[in-house]
């Protein structure tokens, strides 16, 4: 019986340690970006200006917050017909088959591909098609940033909605069926409202996938530390410019990328806990 | 009764449905075909680009110098070296990363699995998930505060490891309570009816009837860690040799991506590399399918 005592005490004080890590995560990201903080104050966040000229130096978060919001939100655009039109492929129309099971697959290696690999192929491919279709900036920008990023969460977005389709009880349809409803019918007056919060949940947790991307990123944005002004402006995000700028940082400029960081710690998280929060309230 | 011109307006009502319905199959069937021709094209990308300079030279030598790389493009040879500092540093981190991350996360997992409902299992299990959303350049700049300031006073392989291997523990956790759900409960409990000890209980009932399910949640772990970058960019630098001292700085497969991609005369060897990285991820990928169909 002591044996037991001794294994649940192994087992709750070895779980303990994703407390104390997630709790020691917000410290140092604290800890580290008190500086800025007590340098810029809160404007540190509203402030458009990053000027890392040593004796002038000026940094604030608002380029990169609004880069990163928009490029975020342009994906989840992108994204959306596409990702819807894929989980009733697989979780309606064609559930089972064998052409759902290829497209699953495909779907499922979308999530596998790492990001520096996708932004060789953007920075190699699509951008040159881009800019063949005229857009400025030598293709760079929060456009085709955007484009990529949708490619990106496409599986997080999907692979929810398509398992929250499945679920969608038979009788409901069947019913819809019975009234002489068509399959298009039935998938927009049944099927979407009764899965309608978890699909909204699978793309709440896409965009925080997007909101924190760096490497595809940082490959097509531009990296300029502006607030974009348009759809094919550069810009930067939170993500990319830490991963940008940090090589040569220290001191002042150090702790403002830690504030970033934490702002983007914070953002993600909040993101993320609204997600699970509407499944947790569909169970 | 019915009248001839209402019989035909409704006629028409259900063949506007009719072609609505088949415009709105078509159009399903056309975006879905798009959202997956990005993986199409990649591949094919990496392929036709990078299967030319994949050799056995490729796996075990390190890269060459940018003027090597330089002269070679110019007389119109493939370039010389491969990427086995970046292959050595990823199975370097990739190891450590585990090594910490497993062990943790399957006892974690265990114990959200035996307390489904105490509130710390609950505040556990919701920081898991929360933690499984992080941005991977926030847990650099987190193994950069943590490691490389204080542990190794330097970039390097511990702190490269240490990203990683938060990245990696909450998929753990949840794959580990997710898979010994579906283990009955009869089996656990005909084990304690026999008195064995719950730690025996453990290691030789729950853990084996759940291996194949904590080996795939392991396996796409590692899988998603290969190909990481942005942390590795704040935390193991990059290392031109091979080497295995986790207190140094040290290469990875992506970082070498990276490399070459910012130098224009390397630039060649980043789709024999990215090929070979999306052939490992490839393969954990599809082996993971597979113990995961063999168990059902």
């Amino acid at each position: 019986m002591n044996s037991d005592k001794i294994t649940k005490g192994v087992l709750q004080s070895v779980s303990f340690i994703i407390l104390l890590l997630a709790g020691g995560m917000f410290y140092s990201l604290v800890e580290g970006s008190i500086p800025a903080f007590r340098e810029f104050g809160p404007g540190f966040i509203v402030s458009g200006e990053w000027n890392p000229r040593s004796g002038e130096e000026e940094y604030g978060a608002l380029p990169f917050i609004a880069g990163t919001l928009i490029t975020s939100v342009l994906a989840l655009i992108i994204s959306l017909p596409l990702s819807f039109s894929a989980s009733l492929f697989l979780g309606e129309y064609y559930r089972g088959t064998r052409m759902a099971k290829i497209l699953g697959s495909m779907v499922d290696l979308l999530a596998g591909i790492p990001s520096i690999v996708y932004g060789l192929w953007g920075f190699y491919v699509l951008r040159p098609f881009l800019i063949e279709l005229g857009v400025p900036n030598q293709g760079f920008g929060v456009f085709t940033a955007g484009i990529i990023l949708a490619i990106m969460i496409i599986p997080f977005a999907t692979s929810l909605s398509t398992e929250i389709i499945s679920m969608v009880p038979v009788e409901l349809k069947e019913a819809a069926y019975s009234l002489g409803a068509t399959r298009s019918e039935v998938a927009f007056n049944v099927i979407v409202p009764s899965a309608r919060s978890g699909i909204i949940a699978g793309y709440i947790l896409a965009f925080g996938r997007a909101l924190g991307e760096t490497m595809a990123v940082t490959m097509l944005i531009g990296n300029a530390n502006i607030i974009p002004n348009g759809l094919f402006s550069t810009g930067n995000t939170m993500a990319s410019l830490i991963a940008n700028q940090f090589g040569e940082a220290g001191g002042l400029k150090l702790s403002a990328l830690i504030a970033i960081g934490l702002l983007l710690f914070v953002i993600t998280g909040i993101i993320n806990a609204m997600g699970k929060f509407i499944i947790k309230k569909m169970d | 009764m019915m009248s001839n011109s209402d019989n035909k307006s409704i006629q028409s009502q259900v063949s506007r449905r009719k072609r609505k319905d088949q415009f709105y199959h078509g159009l399903m069937i056309g975006l879905s075909v798009i959202t997956i021709l990005p993986v199409i094209l990649i591949i094919f990308k990496l392929v036709v680009e990078g299967i030319g300079q994949i050799s056995l030279e490729f796996l075990v030598q390190t890269p060459p110098d940018s003027f090597e790389a330089m002269s070679a493009t110019a007389a119109g040879e493939r370039i010389p070296g491969g990427i086995a500092n970046g292959i050595t540093g990823t199975l370097l981190m990739v190891s450590v990363a585990s090594a910490m991350a497993i062990p943790v996360g399957i006892l974690t997992g265990i114990y959200l699995y035996e307390n489904p409902k105490k509130f710390l299992a609950g505040l556990t299990r919701n920081v898991s998930d929360i933690l499984q959303g992080v941005p991977s350049i926030v847990l650099g700049l987190i193994a950069y505060l943590w490691v490389v300031k204080h542990i190794t006073n330097g970039f390097s392989a511990l702190a490269g490891s240490v990203s990683l291997a938060i990245m990696m523990l909450p998929m753990i956790v949840r794959s580990t309570e997710e898979t010994l759900k579906m283990i009955p409960v009869s089996i656990k409990e005909a084990a304690l009816a026999l008195g064995v000890p719950y730690y025996k209980v453990l290691l030789r009932v729950l853990i084996p009837t759940g291996f194949s399910g904590l080996l795939t949640g392991i396996l796409l772990g590692i899988s998603r860690i290969l190909g990481e970058t942005a942390p590795l960019l704040l935390t193991a630098l990059g290392s031109s040799r091979i080497n295995l001292d986790i207190t140094e700085p040290v290469s990875a497969i992506p970082l070498l991506i990276w490399e070459f991609y910012n130098d224009p005369n390397m630039v060649d060897l980043i789709w024999s590399s990215s090929l070979l990285l999306m052939a490992l991820v490839l393969f954990l990928n599809v082996t993971s399918k597979q113990i995961a169909k063999r168990k059902k």
